[in-house]
C-alpha cells in the first residue's frame, strides 16, 4: 500500500473530526430553522423553564438545609435534632 | 402540631398534584415512542410513503407531549429539598444515586436522539434515523427505570445501613437497591402501562380522525399498531401487576389489607370484586366493614400467594402481630404495639448518641449505635402514638384499586374488540357510537393509570419510607401559608400547560394532510 494513501486517509479522518462540532451546530441550527409546530413548543418550554427556575426555584423552593447550614456536620445535626424532637 | 399537620397535608397534596400531572405526560412518552418505533421500522422495511406519513404524524404528537411534559418532574425534586428536607437528608445517596443516573445518562440520551428523530430525516441515513427513534424509546424507559428504583426503595428499603453520625441511610449494596423485586416489577408494570395508554390513545385519536372523515387509511393502520401495542402491553401489565401484588403481600401487607378493606383475614380469603365500604367509625368499631359486596372466593389468597388455601392477614391481624411467610404459612410477627416500643427505643438511643457525640464519648456512641441498629427496622413506629396511626386511608386505597382494576378490565375488552373489528369488521370503525367509545376510552386509560398510582402511594401511608419514616417526621419546618400558595401556583401553571398541550395537539390532529 502506498504510504501516501495512508497519510491522506489519516488527514481526511482528522479533517472530518475537526469539522464535527461545526456539523453538529449546523444540524441543530438548520433543524430549529425548519421547525413549524416546534417553534410554539420551544416557546412553551422556555416559558415553562423560566417559571420553574426563575420564579419557583428562586423564590419558593430553596434547598433549606443547604441554605441554612454551612457543612454536612451541621446539616446532620439539624436533622438529628428535628427527628429527635418530633418523636417526643 | 396543628400547623405541622397542615404543612404535612398541603405538602402531600402538592406532591400528589405535581406527580399526577407529571404522570399525565410520562406514560404517553413511554408508549408512543415504542409505537412510533414500530411504525418507522415498517417504513424502513417497506419504503412506503404511507408509512412515512403515518410515522411522522404520530412522531409529531409524541414531540408535543414530550415538550410539554419535559421538566415537570424537576418540580418534584424541588419539593424534596424544600418541603421534605428531613427526608431528603435521611435518604441521601440512596435516593440521589438513581436520580443522578437518570439525569446524567438517560435524560441526555433521550434528548440527544430525539433531536435526530425530528431534525435528521434528510440529514442522516434511514438506518441511523430508525436507530435514533428506538434509542429515544429506550432512553425514555431507562429514565423511568431510575425514578421507579427510587420510588421502590421508599416502599421496600433495602441495601443500606443507617449511620446516626451522618443521620443518613448509607447505601451498602447498589444492586440490592436497583434490582429489588419491588423495583423490577414496578418498573415493568409502569412501562407496560405506558404501552397500554399509548395504544388506547392511538385508537382514540384514529377514531376522531375517522369521525372527521380524515386520513382514513392512516387511521386504520394506526389502530392495528396501537391496538397490538396496547393489547401486548395490557397482558404484560396484568402479569407484572400480579407480581407486584405478591410483592405488596410480602413487604407491605398493611397496604394489601387496605386495598381490600380486609380487617380480619382468613384462610382461602376471598377477593372483593365490587363493594361499598361501611363508615370509618363502623369499621373501626369492629362492625361489618362492607355495606354491600360481591366476593370472588379464594381470590385474594390466590392473588397474594398463588395458593387458594393460604391465610391473608387483615388490618386487625397485622396490628396484633400476625403475618405470613413467602410460602404462605401463617406466622406471628411483631405486633404494632411492640413495633412502637422498639421505635421509641431507637429514638432514645439516638438521643443517647447525640449526647455522646456532643461529649465526645466514643464508648457511649458505640453503645447507642448498637441499640439503634437493633431497633432500626421499626424506627418510624417511634413517631406513632397508637397502632391505628399506621393504618392507611382504607376508603381511598380500596376504591382507587377497584377503579384501576375495573378500568383495566374494560380496556382489555376494548382493545380486543378494537383489534378484532379492524381486521374482521372494519365498518364498526365508521359507526359513530364506536368512534365515541374509542375516543372516551382515552379518558378511561388515563384514569386507570392514575388510579394505580393513587393505590400505590395512598396505600403506603403513613410512611414516606416504609416502616422507617412517617410523613410527619419527614416534613420541613416551613410556614403552611407558603405551601398553600405554591400549591395553587402549581395548579395554575400545570393546568395552563395541560390546556396548551391539548390545544396544540388537537390543532395538529385536525390539520389536513395537504397542510403538512
Amino acid at each position: 500500500m502506498d504510504p501516501h494513501d495512508i497519510s491522506n486517509q489519516g488527514h481526511s479522518t482528522l479533517r472530518r473530526l475537526a469539522e464535527l462540532p461545526g456539523r453538529v451546530v449546523r444540524f441543530y441550527v438548520e433543524g430549529f430553522r425548519g421547525m413549524t409546530v416546534g417553534r410554539k413548543l420551544w416557546a412553551l418550554i422556555i416559558i415553562k423553564l423560566i417559571i420553574i427556575f426563575g420564579v419557583l426555584k428562586l423564590f419558593f423552593f430553596p434547598d433549606l438545609l443547604n441554605r441554612d447550614y454551612d457543612d454536612d456536620t451541621q446539616r446532620a445535626g439539624a436533622v438529628r435534632e428535628t427527628l429527635i424532637n418530633r418523636s417526643r | 402540631m396543628n400547623d405541622l399537620m397542615t404543612v404535612v397535608d398541603w405538602s402531600r397534596w402538592q406532591f400528589a398534584l405535581t406527580a399526577m400531572y407529571h404522570w399525565l405526560f410520562v406514560p404517553l412518552t413511554l408508549g408512543l415512542s415504542v409505537i412510533v418505533g414500530i411504525m418507522e421500522t415498517i417504513y424502513y422495511r417497506t419504503k412506503s410513503p404511507r408509512w412515512l406519513s403515518t410515522t411522522k404524524f404520530w412522531m409529531t404528537l409524541f414531540g408535543i407531549n414530550f415538550a410539554v411534559g419535559v421538566a415537570t418532574g424537576i418540580i418534584l425534586e424541588f419539593e424534596f429539598g424544600t418541603n421534605w428536607s428531613n427526608y431528603s437528608w435521611f435518604v441521601g445517596d440512596i435516593f440521589g444515586a438513581p436520580l443522578a443516573i437518570e439525569g446524567l445518562f438517560a435524560f441526555f440520551m433521550e434528548a440527544t436522539f430525539i433531536a435526530i428523530m425530528f431534525f435528521g430525516w434528510k440529514k442522516v441515513s434511514p438506518g441511523f434515523h430508525l436507530a435514533s427513534t428506538w434509542l429515544t424509546a429506550l432512553g425514555a424507559s431507562i429514565s423511568a427505570l431510575w425514578i421507579l428504583v427510587a420510588n421502590a426503595w421508599m416502599q421496600y428499603p433495602v441495601g443500606m445501613e443507617f449511620d446516626p453520625a451522618q443521620m443518613r441511610n448509607v447505601m451498602d449494596d447498589f444492586w440490592a437497591v436497583a434490582l429489588s423485586p419491588v423495583a423490577v416489577h414496578k418498573f415493568f408494570h409502569a412501562v407496560f402501562d405506558g404501552w397500554v395508554l399509548a395504544g388506547v390513545f392511538v385508537c382514540g385519536v384514529s377514531a376522531w380522525l375517522l369521525m372527521r372523515g380524515r386520513r382514513r387509511d392512516m387511521a386504520l393502520v394506526s389502530v392495528k399498531i396501537g391496538g397490538w401495542t396496547g393489547l401486548v402491553g395490557m397482558i404484560l401489565t396484568l402479569w407484572t401487576g400480579d407480581m407486584s401484588a405478591v410483592d405488596v403481600a410480602r413487604v407491605q401487607p398493611m397496604k394489601l389489607a387496605a386495598m381490600e378493606g380486609l380487617y380480619d383475614g382468613e384462610h382461602g380469603q376471598e377477593l372483593v370484586g365490587i363493594g361499598v365500604l361501611a363508615s370509618e367509625d363502623d369499621r373501626r368499631a369492629g362492625k361489618d366493614p362492607f355495606l354491600f359486596k360481591i366476593g370472588i372466593p379464594y381470590g385474594l389468597s390466590i392473588l397474594a400467594n398463588h395458593d387458594p388455601n393460604t391465610f391473608v392477614p387483615g388490618i386487625n391481624d397485622l396490628i396484633k402481630g400476625v403475618s405470613f411467610t413467602p410460602e404462605g404459612d401463617t406466622i406471628n410477627t411483631v405486633s404494632y404495639a411492640e413495633r412502637i416500643a422498639m421505635g421509641k427505643k431507637a429514638h432514645e438511643a439516638l438521643r443517647e448518641f447525640d449526647r455522646a457525640l456532643a461529649a465526645g464519648d466514643s464508648a457511649a456512641m458505640e453503645a447507642a449505635r448498637a441499640s439503634i441498629k437493633e431497633n432500626y427496622p421499626y424506627f418510624g413506629y417511634g413517631y406513632l402514638t397508637s397502632a391505628e396511626e399506621a393504618v392507611p386511608p382504607v376508603g381511598m386505597t380500596f376504591y382507587a384499586f377497584r377503579v384501576m382494576v375495573m378500568a383495566g378490565g374494560y380496556l382489555l375488552l376494548f382493545l380486543i374488540v378494537a383489534l378484532w373489528s379492524v381486521y374482521k369488521k372494519v365498518e364498526l370503525w365508521d359507526r359513530k357510537w364506536w368512534q365515541w367509545v374509542a375516543i372516551l376510552s382515552v379518558a378511561v386509560v388515563w384514569i386507570c393509570s392514575q388510579a394505580g398510582w393513587v393505590t400505590a402511594e395512598v396505600g403506603r401511608q403513613p410512611w414516606i419510607i416504609q416502616d422507617l419514616m412517617p410523613t410527619r417526621a419527614a416534613i420541613s419546618a416551613i410556614p403552611s401559608g407558603t405551601v398553600i400558595l405554591t400549591f395553587w401556583i402549581f395548579a395554575a401553571v400545570f393546568t395552563a400547560l395541560l390546556v396548551a398541550e391539548m390545544s396544540i395537539m388537537i390543532k395538529q390532529i385536525n390539520k389536513k394532510e395537504e397542510e403538512e
